[in-house]
């Protein structure tokens, strides 16, 4: 089923400090190989917005599903 | 509006180091405003020196990055002359208790309608990590090499003593309780005083081996508690979070303002303008 | 306020000269001998429906003016010397920042707490050089209280004009003594506005741009423009900046839009001038000895005049060395221990013929202090 909203990562800002995956109640997102945050399950994200609001970067914004 | 549309986006990515607190305040401090309805040209924020105080630049309103420890004082200057404004001063350790303290407790004895966010990362960071008046007690810091040698304010106490009406503490952990809370302190009209535990893994949690950011913000999470929880209750010692004064009391620049206008209305009822007068 | 003429104390005359100046914002802290321009302030201030503020400390005084003259308004801060070393750091801020602002210091018997109802001269270089870092300021005086009154009006006007704090530098005795004022009508001297931006809303404005003649126009906050206000060296937006071509532009800036203009700036008295062979030099109170003594002396043949200098700062050096050229002697009146009297020797072509006549312990000066100096330079002993 597509996700109400979907987790959008800005690369540039994200500084990789890990605190959107330490806290992600559904282990959605991960840590990639450029240290950079990764929406990396999106069947199990319930879009509680947790992510956004604690990522000190301002670098996910849960943005409109538009498909 | 999302938080983007409040920022100066060619300014980021910010200085802050990967992890480090204030920028979860930024975020938050900007969805309360959204929330809250409120206008960027009506919104003025005011800092002093320090990582905190580099806050404003990032925000599009109108801001003020002041000299160290003295933000409150140019924002009562800005509060005064402008009453309609809604003006937030984010502080620091430093800014707010050490060099800033008495603009701090002056400003909460007059109870004057500015928000004050104490972000309060148990350390001085712009400067590599020395200690602050919010260091716990016996932790290590590069002018504390044995261990710092008093105890640290508590700034809910210090600033409820000061005559503050709107005091609140939360952590850069608890988000959602953060927006809350901002958005009552804003709204609340008198001095409020929010402060924010951060975390600042770079110096305070490297030195203290706290681990990194994630392990800083687990500890708000576990070792803090609701204030008038049952978990309150039962383990005293533990560090409360919550609203702990709200009331409403006579506010300095409101208050002025209605001894200006029975001034000037006795000054109206007695006379009109006589020769050769004229307002200054 | 009424106009006409009335028999005021000098700091009266300053919170009446700031008043029609179109002062709305005050924010002190008590201090001898400036103590009476809060308490007067306090009381005509809200009366106008303008702002007054006790503030805890003379740091935060400073500190609240410039946030309330970034609102728009008019502002001025009063103290002595301890209240004027506090503010030093503030005054840099408003240097920097470029925001219009008057600091009066009322000069007493210093260092440190000094001789606290004495008078005394001794801040002249503390309010050239008193905030740290390259940077220049205006600072102005005046010896009776008429022209106290214009150029606390004067302070204002190029507080604004040229987006800079100016000091208003008088001394215990001037501020203390009660002469005629007469307090002008309004519109009888010109008092300069605010300049406002013309840039509509919408439209990048940028607030440390100048413009091509000079002047740098301003935004209220809680206009229609945002802005960043910061201490840091910056660029036009007022954005931080580490780029060594914007420290080097900013700082020439800050600098030469005063001191470029030290001619236009200087003002200043002529007494008795175009024959005299001695020209004395002084300011503020001490003046007044000097102008009284060369009253005395011309009366008894001796070709000698003064030079009142009202604008200190940006130093008058082209007016000195002019004024200087062909007299056999100089002698520099002042109640300290030479710093205008460096100045005065740096600008003229003939330093060693530069004298100072002064007093510094708490005392007026007297016109035999100067009269022993003026005999000993002519050789005839005292």
């Amino acid at each position: 089923m597509e996700k109400k909203r979907k987790i959008v990562i800005n690369r540039d800002w994200c500084k990789g400090c890990g605190i959107c995956v330490a806290f992600c109640p559904k282990e959605v997102l991960v840590m990639d190989d450029q240290d950079k945050a990764c929406w990396a399950h999106p069947e199990k994200c319930i879009n509680c917005g947790l992510c956004e609001l604690r990522c000190p970067d301002m670098a996910i914004e849960l943005e409109e599903n538009k498909s | 509006m999302a938080v983007k549309d409040y920022m100066r986006e060619r300014f980021l990515p910010h200085i802050w180091c990967a992890g480090c607190g204030h920028g979860i305040i930024m975020g938050n401090m900007i969805r309360a405003i959204d929330q809250l309805n409120l206008k960027k040209n009506d919104i003025v924020v005011v800092s002093g020196i320090g990582c905190s105080s580099r806050m404003p630049g990032y925000l599009d309103f109108h801001t003020m990055h002041t000299i160290h420890g003295r933000a409150l004082a140019f924002a009562m200057g800005v509060k005064m002359g402008q009453p309609e404004l809604n003006v937030i001063v984010p502080m620091g350790d430093g800014d707010a208790l050490a060099i800033g303290g008495n603009h701090l407790i002056h400003a909460a004895r007059r109870n004057v309608d500015l928000t004050a966010i104490v972000m309060n990362n148990s350390i001085y960071g712009m400067t590599g990590g020395q200690y602050s008046p919010l260091t716990p007690t016996g932790k290590k810091a590069t002018t504390a090499v044995y261990g710092t040698d008093s105890k640290p304010f508590d700034v809910v106490a210090l600033a409820s003593g000061a005559g503050a009406t709107f005091v609140a503490r939360t952590t850069t952990y608890h988000v959602k309780e953060m927006v809350d809370i901002i958005k009552a302190a804003i709204l609340h009209k008198g001095f409020s005083v929010v402060e924010i535990m951060s975390q600042c893994p770079t110096y305070y949690g490297r030195k203290n081996k706290m681990g990194g950011a994630v392990e800083i913000m687990e500890t708000f999470q576990e070792k803090t508690v609701k204030l008038g929880s049952k978990k309150a209750e039962a383990d005293p010692e533990l560090m409360q979070r919550g609203v702990f004064v709200q009331e409403i009391q006579p506010e300095y620049v409101e208050s002025y303002q209605a001894l200006t206008a029975a001034l000037q209305k006795t000054a109206q009822k007695g006379r009109g303008l006589g020769k050769g007068e004229h307002h200054g | 306020m009424k106009s006409g003429t009335t028999f005021i104390q000098g700091n009266e005359a300053i919170a009446r000269g700031a008043l029609y100046a179109g002062l709305q914002f005050f924010a002190g802290y008590p201090i001898t001998p400036s103590t009476e321009i809060a308490e007067i302030l306090s009381e005509k201030l809200p009366k106008l429906g303008r702002k007054f503020l006790q503030m805890e400390d003379e740091i935060s005084s400073m500190c609240a003016i410039i946030g309330a003259s970034l609102t728009g308004l008019k502002v001025m801060t009063a103290t002595s010397g301890p209240g004027f070393s506090l503010k030093q750091e503030a005054i840099g801020y408003a240097v920097m920042a470029e925001v219009p602002s008057v600091v009066v210091n009322v000069q007493r018997g210093g260092p440190s707490t000094g001789l606290p109802t004495g008078v005394a001269q001794g801040d002249v270089m503390q309010a050239r050089w008193g905030t740290h870092g390259d940077h220049s300021i205006i600072t102005l005086t005046a010896s009776n209280l008429q022209d106290v009154f214009l150029m606390t009006v004067e302070a204002f006007n190029l507080a604004e004009t040229y987006r800079t704090p100016v000091i208003l530098l008088f001394d215990e005795v001037v501020a203390h003594m009660r002469e005629k004022v007469k307090i002008p009508e309004p519109g009888e001297i010109n008092v300069v506005e605010r300049l406002h931006t013309s840039v509509p809303e919408g439209t990048n404005f940028h607030p440390y741009l100048t413009r091509e003649d000079g002047r740098l126009p301003m935004s209220d906050f809680g206009g229609v423009h945002r802005y960043n206000v910061t201490g840091l060296v910056h660029d036009m937006w007022g954005f931080p900046s580490n780029d060594p071509k914007v420290a080097y532009d900013l700082l020439h800036h800050l600098v030469d839009k005063i001191e470029n203009k030290a001619d236009l700036l200087a003002r200043y008295k002529e007494h008795h001038t175009e024959d005299a062979e001695i020209l004395l030099i002084s300011f503020g109170s001490a003046a007044r000895t000097a102008l009284h003594l060369v009253e005395q002396r011309r009366q008894r043949g001796l070709k000698v005049g003064l030079l009142e200098l009202q604008t200190l700062w940006p130093f008058p050096r082209q007016l000195v060395r002019r004024m200087c050229k062909g007299r056999t002697h100089v002698l520099v009146v002042e109640m300290n221990m030479g710093q205008v009297c460096q100045e005065v020797r740096k600008a003229v072509i003939r330093p060693e013929r530069v004298y100072l006549a002064n007093r510094f312990d708490g005392a007026s000066i007297a016109p035999a202090d100067i009269l022993n100096v003026l005999n000993m330079i002519r050789g005839k002993g005292v």
